[in-house]
Order: C-alpha cells, then sequence, then structure tokens
C-alpha cells in the first residue's frame, strides 16, 4: 500500500451556509470512487475539522456523479459574520479535505 | 422573440454576474450571445449576497434613495439597449434593500441612454420588517435555538420564489428588479413566463431549478473557482465566458458559454458547481421545488456544451426561509511585515506581545494570529513574485484578529499593531489596520400565507 493526498483522485468545492460547511468531494476517474467511499469516512472527515470545532459530519454518496457531498457543521467559527479567520466562508477548506491521505493498492498507484 | 410567443422554443438564459463583487464586464459577451442565437431569451444578474443586504439596509438609513447594488448601473449601462431592441429581459436582484429606487435609478439611466420606453418592474414583499410575519418565525434547523429580539433586527427578507418575476415578464417588463429571492428563481422565473409551466409540475420546475443553481454563481460553472494548475487546468481566466442555460420545453438543460471567452464548461466544473452550497442532494429546498438531484447524469454533448438529466422535483415547502440581519459587534484587525533572517521568530514574538498587550489592556474580546507569507515586502512592483535569495529565508505578515461588542476594544487592538513600529521586533514594516463593524445573520422560517409579494411596473413619470 502507498499513501497519497487526496488530491491525486479527486476535486472539491466548498460553500457555507451560516456556520455549516459543504464539501463536494468529485474522483477524477469513476473507479476511484468506491475507494474513496471506503477511506473518507465521515469519522476521518470529522476528525480532519475538529481543531475548528466541528461537531458532526454527515457524508451523502453520489455515485452516479462520482462524488460525495460532506456537510460539516460549526466548522466555520461562526462564519462570515463571525469569524476572525480570514477565510470566513471557508471557501479554501475544499484544499483541507484533499490533503488528507488516502491508501492506495499496489497496483494502481 | 418575446418570452412565450412559442413556447415549443428552446430558451435561452444567460448569467451576467454571479455575485455582488462579479466581473462588470462580464455581461457583455453573454448578452451579444443571446442576441446572436436571435431565439427567446433572458439574462440575469445575481448580486445580492447573505449580508449584502444588511449593508444595504443601513446605507439605506443614512440615504433613503439608496440601498439597492451599487454596481448595478455598472452592470447594466452596457447591455441594456441592446438587450431591449432585441426582446431580452434582464433579471437581478439588484434591488437589494430598495428595488423602488433601484427602478428609479434604471429609469433614468434609460433616458440617458434614449431609452424613454423601458419598462421596469419590481418586485416587494421580500422585506417583512414591521408586518406580523417578524413574529411568527422559527429557527431554520442550522440555526436551532435562536432567539430573536426583534428590536434589534437591521434587515429581514424572505427569500421569494419565481412567481412575482413570471408576473411582471407576463406584463412585459424589460427589466425586473427583486429584493431577496432565490437565486434560481432568477432563472426559473423566465421559464415559467415562455413555458408556462404548472407551479405543481414538479420534475420541470426541479430541472429549471437546477439550471438556475447553475447559472447562479456565473463564472463558477465555466472554471472560476474551479482552476488547480496542473490538476484542472482552465484556459484564459481573464476573460472568462459566463454561462447560459439552453432550457428545452420538457425540462432538457444544457450548459454552455458564449463562444470566444476563456473558461471551461464541462463534467467536472458543472458537477462542482452542481453541488455548491447543497446539504441533502435529495431535497435541495427552494421556495418553488424540492429538487433531488440524486438521479442526475451529466454528459458532455461537445467541448463546452454539457447536458444534465434526471432532476426530480417534490412539492415546495410550506415555510420560505427568511435571513435576519443583526449587530454583530466589531473586528478590529492589524498586520506587520517581517522578512529576512530570523523572521518568523520575529514575528512570533510580535505575535506574543500583542497578545500580553491585549491582556495588560484589559480588552474585552476574542483574538486570532495567523502567519502569512511568501513574496512580499523585499519583491519589486509589477507582479513579478519573485522569492528573494537565499540569504533572506522568509517573509511572514503577522496579523491580529480581535473580536468584540465594544468598538473602543476593537479599534485599540488594530492600534496596537500599528504601535509595534516603534515597540515591536526588529525590522517590522507595512502595517495596515482596518475596524469593521459586523452583521450577524440568522435563518428562520416564515409561514408562505404570511407574504405578500407584489409586482410593479414603473416608468419614467413615476421617476419625475
Amino acid at each position: 500500500m502507498s499513501a497519497v493526498p487526496l488530491h491525486r483522485l479527486a476535486h472539491a468545492r466548498a460553500g457555507d451556509k451560516g456556520n455549516r460547511l459543504n464539501l463536494a468531494l468529485i474522483a477524477h476517474r469513476a473507479e476511484d470512487w468506491p475507494l474513496l467511499a471506503e477511506q473518507v469516512t465521515e469519522a476521518r472527515v470529522l476528525a480532519l475539522f475538529a481543531h475548528r470545532g466541528a461537531t458532526a459530519v454527515r457524508r451523502y454518496d453520489l455515485p452516479g456523479l462520482r462524488a460525495f457531498n460532506f456537510v460539516v457543521e460549526d466548522v466555520l467559527q461562526g462564519g462570515v459574520n463571525g469569524a476572525l479567520n480570514l477565510d470566513g466562508h471557508g471557501k479554501t477548506l475544499s484544499f483541507l479535505l484533499l490533503g488528507l491521505e488516502v491508501a492506495l493498492p499496489e497496483a494502481a498507484g | 422573440m418575446p418570452l412565450g410567443s412559442d413556447p415549443s422554443a428552446l430558451l435561452r438564459i444567460g448569467c451576467g454576474s454571479g455575485f455582488s463583487g462579479d466581473r462588470l464586464d462580464a455581461p457583455g459577451p453573454v448578452a451579444d450571445a443571446l442576441i446572436a442565437s436571435g431565439g427567446p431569451a433572458a439574462l440575469m444578474l445575481e448580486v445580492l449576497g447573505e449580508r449584502t443586504l444588511a449593508l444595504a439596509q443601513r446605507e439605506r438609513l443614512h440615504k433613503p434613495e439608496a440601498g439597492f447594488e451599487p454596481a448595478l448601473l455598472d452592470l447594466l449601462r452596457p447591455i441594456l439597449g441592446r438587450c431591449a431592441a432585441a426582446g431580452i429581459p434582464i433579471v437581478t436582484n439588484g434591488g437589494a434593500a430598495n428595488p423602488r429606487g433601484a427602478a428609479m435609478a434604471a429609469l433614468h439611466l434609460a433616458r440617458e441612454l434614449g431609452l424613454p420606453a423601458l419598462r421596469v418592474a419590481v418586485v416587494e414583499g421580500d422585506d417583512i420588517r414591521g408586518t406580523g410575519a417578524l413574529s411568527d418565525l422559527d429557527p431554520w434547523e442550522g440555526d436551532a435555538g435562536a432567539v430573536l429580539e426583534p428590536e434589534r433586527v437591521i434587515a429581514a427578507n424572505v427569500y421569494l420564489g419565481a412567481a412575482p418575476i413570471t408576473e411582471a415578464l407576463r406584463r412585459g417588463a424589460d427589466l425586473v428588479i427583486t429584493g431577496r429571492c432565490s437565486d434560481p428563481a432568477l432563472a426559473l422565473g423566465p421559464m415559467l413566463a415562455h413555458f408556462g409551466w404548472s407551479e405543481t409540475d414538479w420534475d420541470r420546475l426541479a430541472a429549471g431549478t437546477m439550471a438556475g443553481h447553475l447559472l447562479e454563481c456565473g463564472a463558477q460553472v465555466t472554471g472560476g473557482y474551479f482552476a488547480d494548475p496542473g490538476v484542472k487546468d482552465i484556459p484564459s481566466m481573464a476573460t472568462l465566458g459566463f454561462p447560459i442555460a439552453e432550457i428545452g420545453a420538457d425540462g432538457a438543460v444544457l450548459i454552455t458559454k458564449p463562444e470566444n471567452t476563456g473558461g471551461r464548461v464541462d463534467r467536472r466544473s458543472v458537477t462542482e458547481q452542481l453541488l455548491y452550497e447543497l446539504h441533502d442532494p435529495a431535497a435541495y429546498l427552494t421556495p418553488d421545488v424540492v429538487l433531488d438531484i440524486t438521479g442526475v447524469a451529466i454528459t458532455e454533448e461537445a467541448p463546452d456544451r454539457v447536458r444534465l438529466a434526471g432532476a426530480r422535483g417534490h412539492p415546495r415547502p410550506e415555510r420560505l426561509k427568511a435571513t435576519v440581519s443583526l449587530p454583530g459587534g466589531w473586528l478590529g484587525e492589524g498586520e506587520i511585515s517581517y522578512a529576512g533572517p530570523n523572521a518568523r521568530a520575529r514575528a512570533e514574538l510580535a505575535g506574543r506581545t500583542l497578545l500580553e498587550r491585549l491582556r495588560h489592556l484589559g480588552l474585552e474580546g476574542q483574538a486570532r494570529l495567523d502567519l502569512i507569507g511568501v513574496v512580499s515586502v523585499f519583491d519589486g512592483d509589477g507582479g513579478a513574485l519573485r522569492e528573494a535569495n537565499a540569504t533572506s529565508p522568509g517573509d511572514v505578515r503577522l496579523r491580529l484578529a480581535f473580536a468584540s461588542e465594544s468598538r473602543a476594544a476593537a479599534e485599540r487592538a488594530a492600534r496596537e499593531v500599528l504601535s509595534l513600529y516603534c515597540c515591536g521586533p526588529a525590522g517590522g514594516g507595512g502595517v495596515r489596520s482596518r475596524v469593521t463593524d459586523r452583521i450577524r445573520t440568522l435563518s428562520f422560517l416564515v409561514p408562505r400565507a404570511r407574504l405578500a409579494p407584489r409586482v410593479t411596473l414603473l416608468s419614467l413619470e413615476d421617476a419625475a
């Protein structure tokens, strides 16, 4: 097994509503979707955003779109109107997700 | 060709602005492409963010004729005449806190441009301050437990649906100006005016709403908020083409962009925007329909032409979302740069010193520090972004952010960054600071029956 950042296998976009963030994660290749489904779990995404106060993550699976939609609660430090963070919208956070490591089977690496 | 004259004809809807702050020259190529198509078409301009409305409401307090999108006339000026001549209505939410004021300004612009017959409609009724609706709100699930103090409300606006826009277009408006409405409604309104879909034809409303959702952020579906060099490359970001949706009478949806513009429409750009700001993909709530995109299939038919099929609709919600804006205290910010040998250590010392100062002064609030930087204070002008030579490791910008209910405390915190010039570590420079008052927004749900949207057509006589 070798570990690579999610950025190698997928692209992503962040959107905000209040203190709630959504992260669309989309596999570049349809055949990688099951690997992402197995490894990019709600628990791992919650752990990734825990330092920002995230309280829950819900993952919606969209295999027909090669995609997942992650909804992360309470992660925007008050949101665009309340955050001290330069990026109150959380627009940059898609690339925090894309830094998450996933393990590739050797043959697929 | 006017909307609705041949409901079997393909309808094109272009989007010339995706947010307040978008490129002012974006609508031009979209308008040109719609005119060149020769078919029925409409142009939408989305310019109203969640907090924009509260800022506009505040502005109106000081200046009663203001309170609408400041860039609206700049967006309209280059396209108003040629769209009106081609029978292509423009639909915008740029009315913000004052749709009537925006309409008056647009009518004056029309007169200046030699368009005395321009028909401008305003949609009102989204503003629920001073109505019974304000006392009949339940917090939206994302803001559970929120309590509203009506006397502190700066702005309270309901997301209206497509129906008033449709009515305005049917009454012959060349320009429809709304306040708050759902962004996809800016596209769905013209579709209903053209195709005459029933307001319970949920699957078609869903297809139209999906198209509107793809259009509403402008270039975000044509390569903006998307490029990632070496991974997702986008041609000519400086001339991104804004999107056009081609809608069939049966609810077929195709997304494209004007020829000879930058950007790209492909499966990836469309998928990212389809999921943008979505929560449950099976239940995207809008005033007009509950949209389910879980069965949507995306097909690249040709370069920059992407088809979407399979949107499903469910009956519209009984309650509509309202955004309520309240005072949110003050934010003081300051930044200072350190570069060259030991830059990071000096910047961190500056940060520790600032936090000590805030404690020492007893300022009430919340602080945050950031260390930012790659290339700045050592570089020349002109945008070359040359990293300085190897003997000058580091270019670090310290940022302090301090939020407080007290304006004086936020101002004092920002001033403390300035004071680092003389009292901070060696070689600190380039201080910038600012203090802003903040607006907090909460979402509530309001029963549909509490609302009374209304459409008014205005003319130059009203503007006199």
